[in-house]
């Protein structure tokens, strides 16, 4: 590996990949009950298509989509369906779920297999890829197919897999890549053929030599799929710095990979996407990163989409004493939880629990001393500092001049902040006071 | 299930969950210690009488930030070592022979006025440390340009007083300045080391450098303010600063004496009171560095370091609103928005 291709500015935190990093996946207990939001995407929340009593399977579609930007959920195991009502979710609002005891059969829906998928046309792809309801695993959860659908004027030449995982602690990706990269591999030819695309791009951060290596081998035979080794550095796995690191492109401001050519998708999806073209199988599993100093035993584990997390936690020895914070997700963007019972849901890559030690109180800041650190760092090219201060003293609409919208809240800014402020809570409360 | 219990101890709060290092009271005691050697220095060549001024006026900078504090009920913030250091830093810049009340005057304005009362750190405008001795300057003329001429090893000073190297350029010319230290050779040797009269801290330029080394590797502070800055001073030198015409004057003597490399490294770097943004620091650092050599080739004092950063402190917020840093996706925004 000699030049790895990376993005201008960007932290490097402390990583803790080690943890979790080789652990092998291993399949979670079948839980004995699953609760199914229906919204686990962005766009319009699937309609529950079962009532209380109803008996389901495993895979079958228990709410269907309401719109072009929706995704349908399945059930993840078989039994009955218990209840249809507002639960909360790692995300932090309540949504309407659908709770399902299991019978403990795991009985499975037959799926439609499809052995030549390579010979399956474009819109057959998409349908299928809908209908498995398939969403961005990296934590995004924006539905697939209409990722796959861009509008008749965009020419998309390149598809991007995702597989910086930027996230410090994090390591899901990085063990399918190791575990299953010839799958990861035909997900993206499949990617690249419903968006009759000839270019294929690997992107991988250099502290995955194992993955790097696994994805070569496996697209070794496909002259038109390159793996990218990327620097290591926060947040190397955003869309907008993967494109620019592998394609040197730079997205617009207020605009989407699409609006470059590409098209980019996380390693999780592509396998997804994989198993669900040529399975038929649903999105009903998933791997979840449990880790963190807070957990008793870090692990990689294949999750039903609905198990809660404190089934997840106990699977995995359960929490140390003095565990002081759980978060959905990786520690830089994802969501501290007040309660473990929520369900993993498509989007959660991990669970993360922080110990006293790895945990930082953020009631304490001083003001800005305007050192400039959070201006070097931002990958976006923002003045963080001026947004935080502007927030802090109500001065919404000068932080939208400052380009509020750009920013997408990476938390880097914050990360290096010696004075500790909320960098990230100021710029929301400043979003939610203006109009775009 | 079994974990519930656990779950109203959890901490909930807006990402991100994990934080560097950095804090302020770290980066503020490092510099403190950057300016040790230069301490060393000025009690080595000025004797007991530097450490007195110097240690009179940080204590006399942490006190009125302590006792301002908590009289209003605030936090005192002196932990954060930044009161520590606006003492330090006007202990420097002193002459050794003033008398004791010089630099209780000058902490309190530094603190009380200039910091504390316009919201505390963070929010001055201009350098704590140089409106102190601004101040003192201005109204204690006589005392403040007393010069105790170095004496060397650690020993309590004689009364003998001298003029500064840049006071000896602006009266008496170059070659009187060389003269009096020996030789060319001599004279630079003396300003490196420091053995020249001047400000408590300025003169050790050695000293200094290896202070501002730390702060450059810890990265504290970069390269953009002190070099445009000591890079204007050393051109306008050489191009304006000699007798005969365009480009004959000595940029050493200029870069080496008077208060600029304390300045340059120490003091137009102070985060609060310079542009944040990198582009608009050098900005800062040619307009510093400009002032500087206006007022030491043409103005009524021999030195103008403390004055033109003071000034372009004004202009510091203004600079930060004219550069933006490169935005992501900028140039195509423009493109787009055309169409
Ligand atoms: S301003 Fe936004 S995009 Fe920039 S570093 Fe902070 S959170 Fe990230
Ligand atoms: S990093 Fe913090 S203290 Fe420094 S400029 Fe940014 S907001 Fe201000």
């Amino acid at each position: 590996m000699s030049k790895t291709a990376t993005f201008e500015r960007g932290i490097h935190p402390k990583y803790h990949k080690e943890l979790a990093s080789a652990k092998s996946i291993t399949q979670a207990k079948l839980p004995l009950r699953i609760v199914v939001p229906v919204s686990q995407h962005i766009g319009a929340p699937a309609k529950p298509a079962v009532n209380i009593g109803d008996e389901v399977k495993r895979g079958q579609a228990i709410g269907s989509t309401t719109g072009f930007v929706s995704s349908p959920v399945h059930s993840s195991i078989s039994g009955k369906v218990i209840a249809i009502a507002d639960f909360p979710t790692s995300a932090g609002r309540m949504v309407q779920s659908i709770v399902i005891e299991s019978d403990g059969k795991d009985e499975a829906l037959s799926f439609i297999e499809h052995p030549d998928y390579m010979n399956l046309s474009a819109d057959e792809i998409k349908t299928l890829i809908k209908d498995a309801g398939i969403v961005g695993m990296g934590g995004a959860a924006f539905p697939t197919n209409v990722k796959l659908s861009p509008p008749k004027e965009k020419t998309i030449d390149a598809v991007i897999i995702n597989g910086a995982e930027c996230e410090p602690y994090l390591t899901a990706d990085h063990r399918l890549m190791v575990e299953r990269p010839r799958e990861v591999v035909e997900g993206l030819k499949i990617i690249m053929k419903s968006l009759g695309v000839k270019e294929g791009h690997i992107g991988i951060e250099v502290n995955k030599p194992d993955a790097i290596k696994a994805m070569e081998s496996a697209a070794s035979g496909e002259s038109n799929i390159k793996v990218w080794p990327l620097e290591i550095k926060y947040p190397q796995g955003a869309e907008k710095m993967l494109i620019k690191a592998v394609k040197g492109r730079e997205v617009p401001s207020k605009g989407l990979p699409m609006d470059v050519g590409v098209v980019v998708q996380n390693v999780g999806t592509a396998l997804a996407v994989y198993e669900a073209v040529r399975f038929g199988k649903p999105l009903i599993e998933r791997v979840v990163t449990v880790t963190g100093n807070g957990i008793k035993e870090p692990k990689n584990m294949m999750v039903r989409i609905g198990t809660l997390m404190s089934d997840v936690i106990e699977q995995c020895g359960g929490l140390v004493e003095g565990a002081v914070k759980v978060i959905s997700g990786g520690p830089m963007m994802g969501f501290a939880q007040w309660t473990l019972d929520v369900p993993v849901v498509k989007g959660t890559s991990g669970i993360l629990v922080l110990a006293e030690d790895e945990f930082v109180s953020t009631d304490q800041y001083s003001a800005c001393i305007r050192c400039g650190s959070c201006i070097d760092v931002c990958p976006m090219g923002l003045n963080p500092s001026i947004l935080s201060i502007y927030s802090e003293k109500g001065f919404y609409e000068d932080a939208k001049a400052n380009n509020l919208f750009d920013c997408f809240e990476c938390g880097s800014c914050a990360y290096v902040c010696p004075a500790k402020r909320p960098m990230v809570q100021f710029i929301r409360l400043a979003k939610s006071q203006v109009k775009p | 299930m079994a974990t519930e219990a656990k779950a109203h101890e959890l901490t909930v709060s807006v990402s991100p969950h994990v934080r560097g290092d950095e804090t302020v009271a770290r980066i503020m005691w490092t510099v403190n210690l950057s300016l040790l050697p230069a301490f060393i220095m000025s009690v080595y060549y000025f004797g007991p009488r530097a450490a007195f001024v110097t240690g009179l006026c940080i204590l006399s900078a942490v006190l009125s930030e302590h006792f301002y504090q908590t009289s209003l009920k605030k936090k005192s913030s002196i932990g954060d070592g930044s009161a520590f250091l606006t003492g330090l830093l006007l202990g420097l810049n002193l002459p050794a022979s003033v008398p004791f009340y010089i630099p209780i005057i000058g902490s309190l304005i530094a603190i009380v006025i200039t910091k504390l009362l316009f919201g505390g750190l963070g929010y001055n405008v201009f350098n704590p440390a140089l409106i102190g001795r601004a101040f003192l300057l201005i109204s204690f003329p006589k005392l403040m340009t007393i010069w105790s001429e170095p004496t060397a090893q650690f020993v309590a000073m004689d009364a003998k007083t001298t003029a500064t190297p840049l006071g000896i350029l602006k009266e008496e010319g170059m070659a009187k300045l060389i003269e009096i230290f020996g030789d060319k050779a001599d004279l630079y040797t003396s300003l490196l080391m420091g053995n020249r009269a001047g400000s408590l801290g300025e003169t050790s330029v050695i000293a200094l450098l290896l202070g501002a080394a730390l702060l450059l590797y810890r990265g504290y502070i970069t390269w953009h303010i002190p070099f445009s800055f000591i890079a204007t001073v050393g051109v306008m030198a050489w191009a304006l600063g000699g007798n005969g015409g365009l480009f004959t004057g000595d940029p050493i003597v200029h870069l080496l004496s008077g208060g600029l490399i304390l300045g340059a490294f120490f003091m137009a770097t102070d985060y609060v009171t310079c542009p944040s943004i990198r582009k608009g620091q050098i900005i800062f650092g040619i307009g510093c560095g400009a002032i500087t050599m206006m007022i030491r080739l043409k103005g009524g004092f021999p030195e103008g370091v403390m004055f033109a950063i003071l000034l372009m402190n004004c202009f510091a917020p203004l600079i930060d609103r004219g550069v933006k840093s490169k935005m992501f996706g900028a140039v195509n925004v423009n493109k787009e928005q055309k169409k």
